[in-house]
C-alpha cells in the first residue's frame, strides 16, 4: 500500500543516478583503457599517502570518527526536527528556504529564481546534489548558461565529460590531456601553454576571472548546514568557491537534507575529518560560512533548496539508512581496488565507488542499479577509510539480497538450502558434484542455462573425493 | 500538500521505526586542551607556502607596502588600527570590485588563527573588512597576534561567532585537481602573507 507520505526513491528520466549499461559492461570497457588505469592509480596513490600522513598527525583520530558517526545518527533519527530548526534559523537570518521532493522539483525552483533575476548566466560551485539531479541540463534548456567555476568541473565541462570522482571529476584525465582540453575548448588560452600544473591552473584563473566579476547568481551546495544557528558551509581549494558564494547578488545553494548538523559545535569534529579524509589536508585553502544575508557584505539574496530525491527511501532502511552519513570525502574510492582499476564511469552515478555502490541504488531503487552492490570485492578497505565509520561492506551484502535474482538462479539458490538443510541428502549430492568433472574442465565454465553463473567467475575444480568420504575412509589411529 | 509537508511526512515514515540512538562520545581533544603553539603555527603556514614574517605593530605598514610592490597601493579595511595602515594605502568605503582588484596587496587583521592545520579565520569585523577585499588582490598581507592563536579546531570554534560571515583561510589558493598533487595559485589570492606580531 502506497499513500502520500511514503518515502519514494528518485525519479527516473532526470538527473545522473542511473547508468546506461551495467557494471561489468561499463568495467570493461575501462579496463581496457590502460592510460586511465595509469592516471588513476598515480592518483589513487597520491591522495592516500598525503592523507595517512596527515591523519597520523591527530592522536584523536579514531575518537573523531567515533563521534562523527554518532552525531550523523543522531541526525538521522531526528531529521525532521532538525530540518525545521533549519528553515527558521536561515529564515530569520535572511534567507529563504524552498523545499524539493525530488529531481524535477528542484530543478525547476532554480530555475524559476534564476530566470526571476533576468540573469541568463549562473556560477557554479563544484557540488554533486546539483549533478545528481542534472541541474545544468535543465538551465541549458530553459536558456541559461551554468559555467562550472571548479578547476576539475571545468575541465570535465570544457572536455564535454563526465564526472568520474566525487572530489576530482576530472581524476582520469592527466595533465597532457587537460592542457589538450584547454588548447581546443578554453576560449582565449594562450597556444603556448604548455601542461605544467601551475601554468595550467593560471589558464583556468584568466579565463573565469571576467565570469565571477560580470555574473548576478550563483549556485552551490553545501557540506553542511547547522540547524542551531542556519549557518551554512561550503568547503573548497581553489577560490572560486568565495568567488561564487561572495560576489554574486543572488545565491542559490541546493543540500540533500541529510546534510543538516544539530550544533555549531558539532564542526568541530567535522572540519578535522573532512579535509584530512579528503584531499589529504590539515585543512582546505578556504572555507566560507555564511548565515543567512549579511547587508554590505556577499549575497544580499539567499534560497536554501532542501533536496529528498530518494533520501527518504534511504532513510526508511534500518540497515541502509547510514548510506546518508556520508560526508563526500571519497577517502572511499582512493582506497577501492576495484574503483582504482575500472574508474568512476563504470559506476553509471554521479556517485562513484564504494559509497556510490550502497547510496545509488538506494536512492533509485535497487532494481535500477541492480548490479552496483557487487561491483566490490567486499575487502572492508572503505569501512577503514571512512571517516564517519559506514558500514559499507555490510550494506553491499544487505543490498545483495535485496537485488531481483533471475528465476532460475533464485530457483538454485532455494534447491541448495533445502539439500544443505539435509544431510544425507547433501551427502549425496556431494558425490553427484564429482559428476561435473565430466561436465566440464575448470575454467571451461557451466553449460547454458547456466553459462551466465561461470561468466565472471571460475568453476571450482571439484575434488577426487568429498571430505565425507575421505573422513570416512581414513585410517584410524 | 505542499512539498515541504510532503518530505517532512516521508522523513517521519521513514523513521517508523523510531531508531534509538547513543549519546554522541566526545572523547577526542576538546576545547581548551592544549596551549597554542606559535611555533607550530608557522611550520603549518610555511608548509602550505604562506610566508611569516615577525615584526613589531610599528613594522607593520611598512612590510605591507614593500609587499604590495612596486607601485602597488595597499588596500585596507575601514576599521583596521591606523598604526598598522601604510602611507598612501585606501580603504575599501564600498569599492567597485576593479578598484579592490587592483590592489598591490590586501592588509587586515585576523579573528582566530589554528596552529594546528596552519589556518586563520576572518569574521569580517572593522578590521578585517568585507569578504570581497581579501578575495580579488593578488597578495593578502594578514596580522596576527598572538593571542589570537588558539592550538586546534575545537578551540576555533569555540571562540568564534557562527552569525558572521567567515573565511577559514589554509595558505594561498590552491588546487589538488591535476593528478591530486596540490598546485598554489588559483582564484584567490596567489600569495598569503602573515604577520605575527612580537609586540
Amino acid at each position: 500500500m502506497t499513500f502520500l507520505g511514503m518515502p519514494v526513491t528518485a525519479p527516473r528520466g532526470v538527473g545522473h543516478l542511473r547508468g546506461d549499461q551495467p557494471f561489468p559492461e561499463a568495467a570493461r570497457e575501462a579496463l581496457g583503457n590502460s592510460q586511465l588505469r595509469r592516471n588513476l592509480r598515480h592518483a589513487t596513490t597520491t591522495i592516500r599517502g598525503k592523507s595517512g600522513r596527515v591523519i597520523a598527525e591527530l592522536p584523536d583520530w579514531q575518537q573523531l570518527r567515533d563521534a562523527g558517526s554518532a552525531i550523523k545518527a543522531d541526525v538521522m533519527s531526528r531529521l525532521p526536527e532538525l530540518l525545521e530548526q533549519l528553515e527558521e534559523r536561515v529564515t530569520a537570518a535572511g534567507g529563504v528556504v524552498h523545499w524539493a521532493a525530488d529531481a524535477n522539483e528542484a530543478n525547476a525552483i532554480v530555475t524559476d529564481l534564476v530566470r526571476r533575476t533576468g540573469s541568463e548566466r549562473v556560477i557554479k560551485v563544484k557540488s554533486m546534489a546539483t549533478q545528481e539531479i542534472g541541474l545544468n541540463e535543465a538551465l541549458e534548456a530553459a536558456g541559461i548558461t551554468p559555467v562550472e567555476t571548479d578547476l576539475a568541473e571545468l575541465i570535465v565541462q570544457l572536455g564535454d565529460d563526465k564526472p568520474s570522482h566525487i572530489l576530482v571529476p576530472a581524476i582520469h584525465r592527466n595533465r597532457s590531456e587537460i592542457r589538450e582540453i584547454f588548447l581546443r575548448a578554453m576560449p582565449g588560452v594562450d597556444p603556448a601553454l604548455t601542461d605544467d600544473p601551475p601554468v595550467l591552473a593560471a589558464a583556468a584563473r584568466r579565463y573565469l576571472r571576467e565570469t565571477f566579476l560580470s555574473t548576478k547568481v550563483a549556485v552551490s551546495g553545501a557540506n553542511f548546514a547547522i540547524a542551531d544557528t542556519g549557518t551554512l558551509g561550503v568547503v573548497e581549494s581553489e577560490g572560486n568557491g568565495r568567488m561564487c558564494l561572495t560576489l554574486p547578488d543572488t545565491l542559490i545553494t541546493v543540500m540533500g537534507i541529510e546534510k543538516v548538523l544539530p550544533t555549531w559545535g558539532d564542526l568541530e569534529v567535522f572540519l578535522q575529518l573532512l579535509p584530512r579524509a579528503s584531499t589529504g589536508e590539515r585543512m582546505n585553502p578556504y572555507t566560507t560560512m555564511w548565515t543567512g544575508v549579511t547587508p554590505g557584505d556577499g549575497p544580499q539574496n539567499f534560497h536554501l533548496v532542501l533536496l529528498d530525491n530518494g533520501r527518504s527511501a534511504v532513510l526508511a532502511d534500518p540497515a541502509g539508512r547510514s548510506a546518508l552519513h556520508c560526508i563526500r570525502c571519497s577517502a572511499c574510492l582512493n582506497v577501492c581496488p576495484v574503483y582504482e582499476r575500472t574508474g568512476g564511469h563504470s559506476y553509471g552515478s554521479v556517485y562513484p565507488g564504494p559509497i556510490g555502490a550502497v547510496l545509488s541504488p538506494q536512492l533509485t531503487g535497487v532494481a535500477d542499479n541492480a548490479s552496483l552492490p557487487y561491483a566490490s570485492s567486499l575487502c572492508g578497505a572503505c569501512f577503514d577509510a571512512c571517516p564517519v565509520k559506514i558500514d559499507i561492506p555490510s550494506m553491499l551484502v544487505h543490498l545483495r539480497n535485496k537485488v531481483p535474482h533471475p528465476p532460475a538462479e533464485r530457483a538454485a539458490m532455494a534447491a541448495a538450502a533445502r539439500i544443505m538443510n539435509r544431510p544425507r541428502l547433501y551427502a549425496s549430492a556431494q558425490r553427484a558434484a564429482k559428476m561435473a568433472r565430466i561436465v566440464g574442465r575448470r575454467g571451461r565454465g557451466l553449460p547454458p542455462p547456466l553459462s551466465g553463473w561461470t561468466a565472471g567467475r571460475d568453476l571450482p575444480e571439484f575434488p577426487k573425493q568429498t571430505f565425507r568420504d575421505w573422513w570416512a575412509q581414513r585410517e584410524q589411529p | 500538500m505542499s512539498s515541504r509537508d510532503l518530505i517532512l511526512g516521508r522523513v517521519r515514515a521513514a523513521l517508523r521505526d523510531a531508531p534509538v540512538v547513543a549519546a554522541v562520545p566526545r572523547e577526542y581533544r576538546p576545547a581548551g586542551t592544549n596551549r597554542a603553539d606559535l611555533e607550530v603555527l608557522v611550520d603549518r603556514l610555511v608548509d602550505y607556502k604562506a610566508e611569516v614574517y615577525r615584526v613589531t605593530s610599528a613594522e607593520v605598514a611598512a612590510t605591507a607596502a614593500r609587499l604590495a610592490g612596486e607601485g602597488g597601493a595597499v588596500l585596507v579595511p575601514p576599521g583596521l588600527p591606523g598604526e598598522w595602515r601604510p602611507e598612501g594605502a585606501y580603504a575599501d568605503e564600498n569599492l567597485t570590485p576593479d578598484r579592490i582588484a587592483e590592489a598591490g596587496a590586501v592588509l587586515t587583521a585576523a579573528a582566530v588563527a589554528v596552529a594546528e592545520t596552519g589556518t586563520i579565520v576572518l569574521d569580517a569585523s572593522p578590521d578585517q573588512g568585507r569578504r570581497i577585499i581579501t578575495l580579488l588582490p593578488d597578495v593578502h598581507v594578514c596580522v596576527l597576534r598572538p593571542d589570537q592563536v588558539v592550538a586546534s579546531v575545537p578551540d576555533a570554534i569555540a571562540r568564534l561567532e557562527p552569525g558572521r560571515p567567515l573565511t577559514w583561510i589554509s595558505g594561498p589558493s590552491a588546487t589538488s585537481d591535476i593528478e591530486l598533487n596540490r598546485v598554489e595559485g588559483v582564484h584567490g589570492p596567489r600569495h598569503l602573507h602573515v604577520l605575527i606580531l612580537t609586540d
